[in-house]
């Protein structure tokens, strides 16, 4: 079992958006009903928001050996019905607000406000033994990639995150982040694991909603992504009066030098900790971390390997290099290096592919004292609001939608170029891919060219692309 | 322009909208005006108006009336 509720029985599990607390022991019996109704280990679906019933659920699930695959529950209805079909899931849980998408199914239960719908599928795919959990890997594309954890990975992982953060069980976080998405899932987990609080809000931090809950509640955690600081800052944080929160941690993508500063300046002189982490969801969550004493002196480091785990630079060949301040691609190894991935429903029975060891595609280097710092990627995806989305992927999706259209995504992090072309559609283009992503226009240009610029032999010249950059 | 147009023009441009869509609009009503689409929001109209807003404004701002009563705070006329 992964986490044991009823060891903090008394504990406040989960604060609601009305006030309203849930204890560890509520918790455990609302788990112990639920779980009487999925009677077998079979896949489910998680369509995930920051409610009660969507960690019941996750809980629930992970600690009965029913894997669940987390999606968003405002993923877009033809992609999700696509995921469907592709993984063939016996059961769905999903918010009730949402149910009318799935009037085909039979209801079985309901709690929480959340229902578990069953479908009409048994057992079509065979699941690993160790397989605990499938998360995508560019969830706003609707790709059908996904990244297969098992029940060490997130213990181990997990096991880390406590440690090197201190959590007790006097936290209470604030959730910030969705819970589809790794970085989410990994504060549920750590908060779990020692019987710490969760404050659950469907609020954005552009709400005065979210704040009111932060201050009345005592949230003592937030974690963001690069794009939370900089509405932090535009909110004037720095001038906010919060004596309760201490701890503020950043992933999800790598935060400019200028925030870096001015946050680790902010969290020193107001008695505050600002920890900044690297991570994927191929290795769970977490794979390093910067100690907040080092936050100052280190900016714009990932810091170093998180316990229990080992970092590894290597040149093209594939050799180790030991110099310091050299970039190579990045390596990982630890017990959270994820087993795979799954693009079909018959690769949920494969076995861990990867051994412990993971090649980041991440371009790294390392300063003498040993810190680590992310200097490029080697593959091609950009970190929207924190993110994943995939190039290649954001390219067919388009060239789908509109027939005999040539185009190429490239950009940088939270801005997306798109050229095309095809004069004309720029308005088209932008509208369908920011429906299909669910990321707002604001983060796409589209623009016309009359030629995509090609080698001889048909592929991309990117440098050439970068000449048309506003 | 007058102070209404001009209110109007910065949520058609940072939504993608028509003047129309705007009428009784609220925040998160369509998918553009997330919290992304409001950092946007309000620097359109911090540009229009040369104002700064206070942080409790920022986050009061919940709908296209709601926001024109938090501007006459400003001294911005939206009417």
């Amino acid at each position: 079992m992964m986490w044991t509720l009823s060891k903090f029985k008394n504990n406040i599990a989960i604060i609601k958006e009305t006030g309203e607390k849930v204890s560890y022991g509520e918790m455990h019996t609302l788990s112990e009903e639920l779980k009487g109704y999925i009677p077998k280990r079979c896949l489910t679906f998680i369509l995930c928001s920051n409610e009660l019933g969507s960690v019941l659920g996750y809980v629930t699930f992970l600690n009965n050996k029913i894997v669940p695959l987390m999606v968003d529950s405002n993923l877009e209805q033809d992609l999700l019905k696509n995921l469907i079909k592709t993984y063939k899931p016996d059961y769905l849980w999903v918010p009730e607000k949402k149910f009318d998408q799935f009037k085909d199914y039979e209801v079985i239960y309901k709690s929480c406000d959340y229902c578990l719908v069953k479908t009409d599928f048994d057992n079509v795919y065979s699941l690993n033994e160790d397989l605990a959990l499938l998360l995508t890997t560019s969830g706003s594309t609707g790709s059908f990639k996904l990244v297969r954890q098992s029940y060490e990975n997130i213990q181990s992982n997990m096991n880390s995150i406590v440690e090197y953060l201190n959590l007790t069980s006097s936290e209470c976080a604030i959730s910030t982040l969705p819970m589809h998405y790794t970085y989410g899932i990994s504060i549920i987990n750590s908060h779990f694991a020692v019987g710490a609080s969760l404050i659950l809000t469907e609020k954005t931090l552009m709400q005065k909603e979210f704040w009111h809950q932060l201050k009345d509640f005592k949230a003592t955690s937030l974690g963001g992504v690069p794009y939370t600081y900089e509405m932090l800052e535009k909110l004037r944080f720095f001038r906010m009066n919060l004596p309760h929160l201490k701890t503020l941690t950043q992933a999800g993508g790598r935060l400019s030098i200028d925030l870096h500063e001015k946050f680790a300046k902010y969290a020193h002189d107001n008695d505050k900790k600002f920890v900044v982490m690297y991570g994927q969801t191929e290795a769970t969550a977490r794979m390093s971390y910067l100690p907040h004493e080092k936050s100052l002196e280190k900016i714009g480091s990932i810091g170093l390997a998180i316990p229990g785990g080992e970092f590894s630079i290597i040149d093209l060949d594939g050799n180790k290099i030991n110099k310091p301040n050299t970039a190579g691609e990045l390596i990982y190894k630890g017990k959270n290096v994820t087993l795979g991935y799954a693009t079909c429903g018959s690769d949920l029975s494969k076995d861990d592919e990867r051994n412990g060891i993971l090649e980041t595609g991440d371009i790294a280097k390392v300063d003498e004292d040993g810190f680590y710092y992310i200097v490029g990627r080697k593959k091609r995806f950009l970190k929207m609001f924190g993110s994943r989305v995939n190039l290649d992927e954001t390219e067919q999706l388009i060239k789908e939608e509109f027939k005999n259209i040539d185009c190429v995504c490239t950009g940088f992090d939270d801005y997306m170029y798109i050229f095309t072309n095809v004069k004309d559609k720029e308005n088209d283009i932008l509208n369908f891919i920011s429906q299909k992503t669910g990321i707002n226009h604001i983060a796409f240009k589209v623009k016309f060219i009359p030629a995509i610029p090609r080698n001889s032999s048909g592929k991309v010249l990117y440098p050439k692309l970068e000449e048309y950059y506003d | 322009m007058t102070n209404l147009e001009k209110y109007t023009k910065a949520f058609e441009e940072t939504f993608n909208i028509t003047a129309e869509q705007t009428k009784g609009l609220e925040y998160q009503a369509i998918s553009e005006w997330d919290s992304v689409g409001h950092m946007s929001l309000i620097a359109a109209l911090e540009d229009a108006f040369d104002i700064m807003m206070d942080t409790d404004d920022i986050i009061d701002f919940s709908s296209f009336e709601k926001g024109k009563e938090i501007l006459a705070k400003y001294d911005v006329d939206v009417k």
